[in-house]
């Protein structure tokens, strides 16, 4: 049976939460809170991806399209129109839902590699978007001067606080993923993953779920996109290209997509070493992920998480 | 049409299944009466899976009607038809294999305990019941088909006889009034053939018409009401399992003739 325990998200939620005090005493580590904002955001995002591969089976190369429509929705709205910036927020989600509908109605009857191509087709396209819709979006040189986000007056200006505020996104979304893991829905995400076949004739409109699990995690990258948006209040089209939705599916393919925990470990661990433990590969940075990819595809199929299945196998012989 | 004495659960008319130009049902007429076992045999590529397959939506028949409780059903989806109440086993077993067999069994419960997407992630205070709920339907079927004890297992643990059994089960989870089953003996020793030949027999005292493919003559004659031929996706003979044994042309499917014999030298 499927049981996430309650404990180890407990002593991750108290970690979480101390961060920030014990990075400012251990020396050397003054960054790290920086670090775990982009780590949180990128959670958002592979949150989704893990529930889209891990648990229903389906590839999507094109989160990074998702995740800069939050972002630009959100900055073009706010900087140039001067609206409410957690209404923007709302609008760049339900925005990703509709094109997570419209590319996913046709898309999802596709499998496999098909489905591989057309979600990173989509990816492409989006991303010339970004870079073509000059008037709109700024083109390569990127948008200036999106706001910082603020609730009754209380405005998250500083890194901590802008900290809090990722991490209770993350929270959220990570609790609400892990219920619907464990319910009817998760289960027939599962049973699609299994077979198709069987999850028609046990009843299950799979295409609905199918779109269903997609638009949720397109709905999640849009968030974590506007939060990157307020974040840097600075983004360009760089950052929401092909290479970013293959890093996200490194991140799950290296902590382990079948479960959720994986996102989590895979967001961190790829946070840490592109920003901090890699830099000085400089532009061979690639070449690592690459290998990375290879050595836990050959030698760790289920990821990090993995692990202790492995070495509890190994100890019973 | 004259009054009958039992009602038809499922009337099949003129129904026609071509694959580009291979034609795997050619003008398939047949009813079921309700609450018996009916049995579809015939030699290898007789159509009888294709069948299956029409009845159950994986794919619309190319002609033709099927008519389940006078609702016509030959276009509607598979989860649909599931719905409506007609359920099915594979051939060659389609378990969720990431699932534990209790998990398998509560998916079937799928289609008559309904929840959100939404509340589901929320696990608002109604889901929690409609799990336990769920959850018990799921055990007491296991019950049922002797599993019970084997909940916690993974599904894919399973010896190949409790496949089989957990794949009937989990098709009972979705409390159909017609169970069609694919070879549900196919690749089991004789305790396991029994065992599932006894399940099939309990099953139709739940009051739920089974339809039945089998290669076991001797589980097919031992067990079922009425029977079918197929031979190349025509029907070629029907009636009670003596009928149907004494049948010239049934012998003559299975064993060939003496003239087909000379033909294919």
């Amino acid at each position: 049976m499927l049981r996430i325990r309650i404990f180890p998200i407990v002593i991750f939620a108290v970690i979480i939460i101390f961060f920030p005090l014990i990075a400012r005493i251990i020396p050397g580590i003054g960054n790290y809170p920086d670090l775990m904002v982009f780590a949180g955001i990128y959670c958002l995002i592979t949150i989704g991806l893990s529930l889209l591969m891990g648990y229903a089976g389906q590839i999507s190369l094109g989160q990074a399209a998702f995740f800069g429509i939050g972002a630009y929705v959100s900055g073009i709205l706010t900087a140039t129109y001067g609206l409410n910036p957690w209404l923007c927020m709302v609008f760049g989600m339900i925005i990703a839902a509709l094109v997570a509908v419209i590319v996913g109605v046709p898309s999802l009857k596709l499998h496999g590699h098909y489905l591989a191509m057309a979600t990173l087709a989509f990816g492409i396209i989006v991303f010339i978007i970004f870079n073509e819709e000059v008037e709109w979006t700024g083109g390569p040189d990127g948008l200036i001067g999106i706001p910082v986000l603020s609730v009754f007056g209380f405005q998250f200006d500083t890194l901590e606080k802008y900290y809090y505020l990722v991490w209770f996104f993350v929270f959220a979304v990570f609790i609400f993923t892990i219920n619907l893991i464990q319910s009817r829905s998760g289960r027939a995400l599962r049973a699609i993953h299994a077979s198709e076949a069987a999850s028609n004739a046990m009843g299950i409109n799979v295409s609905r779920f199918k779109i269903m699990v997609f638009v949720y995690s397109a709905i999640l990258a849009a968030l974590a996109g506007s939060l990157y948006a307020h974040y840097l209040n600075f983004i360009n089209p760089a950052t929401f290209d092909l290479f970013f939705s293959i890093k996200l599916l490194i991140m799950i393919a290296l902590g382990g997509m079948h479960e959720i925990w994986g996102a989590i470990i895979g967001a961190f661990l790829i946070t840490f070493l592109s920003f901090e433990w890699l830099h000085f590969f400089e532009e061979f940075e690639v070449i690592v992920y690459g290998f990375i990819l290879l050595v836990v595809t050959i030698f760790l199929p289920h990821g990090l998480v993995g692990i202790p299945h492995i070495i509890k196998d190994w100890l019973r012989r | 049409m004259n009054e009958q004495p039992t009602e038809n659960i499922l009337e099949v008319e003129d129904v026609v299944m071509a694959f580009g130009g291979l034609t795997a049902l050619l003008n398939l007429n047949f009813q079921v009466e309700s609450g018996i076992i009916k049995a579809i045999i015939g030699p290898n590529g007789a159509g009888k899976t294709t069948l299956f397959n029409v009845i159950t939506g994986t794919f619309p028949p190319t002609e033709g009607l099927i008519r389940f409780k006078n609702t016509l059903i030959e276009n509607l989806k598979a989860h649909e038809i599931s719905k409506l109440g007609i359920s099915r086993t594979f051939q060659t077993v389609e378990l969720f294999t990431n699932m534990t067999v209790l998990e398998n069994v509560m998916v079937g419960c799928h289609t008559r305990i309904q929840s959100a997407f939404i509340a589901d992630g929320l696990r608002l205070p109604h889901i929690k019941k409609k799990e336990v709920q769920m959850r018990d339907r799921a055990m007491e079927i296991l019950k049922f088909i002797g599993l019970g004890n084997k909940f916690d297992e993974s599904a894919d643990s399973l010896p190949l006889g409790e496949r089989k059994i957990l794949e009937i089960g989990r098709a009972l989870a979705t409390e159909p009034e017609l169970i069609c089953l694919d070879e549900p003996a196919a690749g089991l020793n004789e305790t396991e053939t029994r065992t599932a030949a006894d399940l099939i027999r309990r099953i139709k005292e739940r009051g739920i018409t089974v339809l039945l493919v089998e290669h076991d003559m001797k589980v097919v004659m031992d067990i079922s009401d009425h029977i079918m031929v197929l031979n190349y996706g025509e029907k070629i003979a029907e009636g009670s399992p003596l009928e149907v044994q004494n049948d010239s042309r049934v012998i003559e499917a299975y064993l060939g003739s003496e003239e087909e014999d000379h033909a294919s030298d």
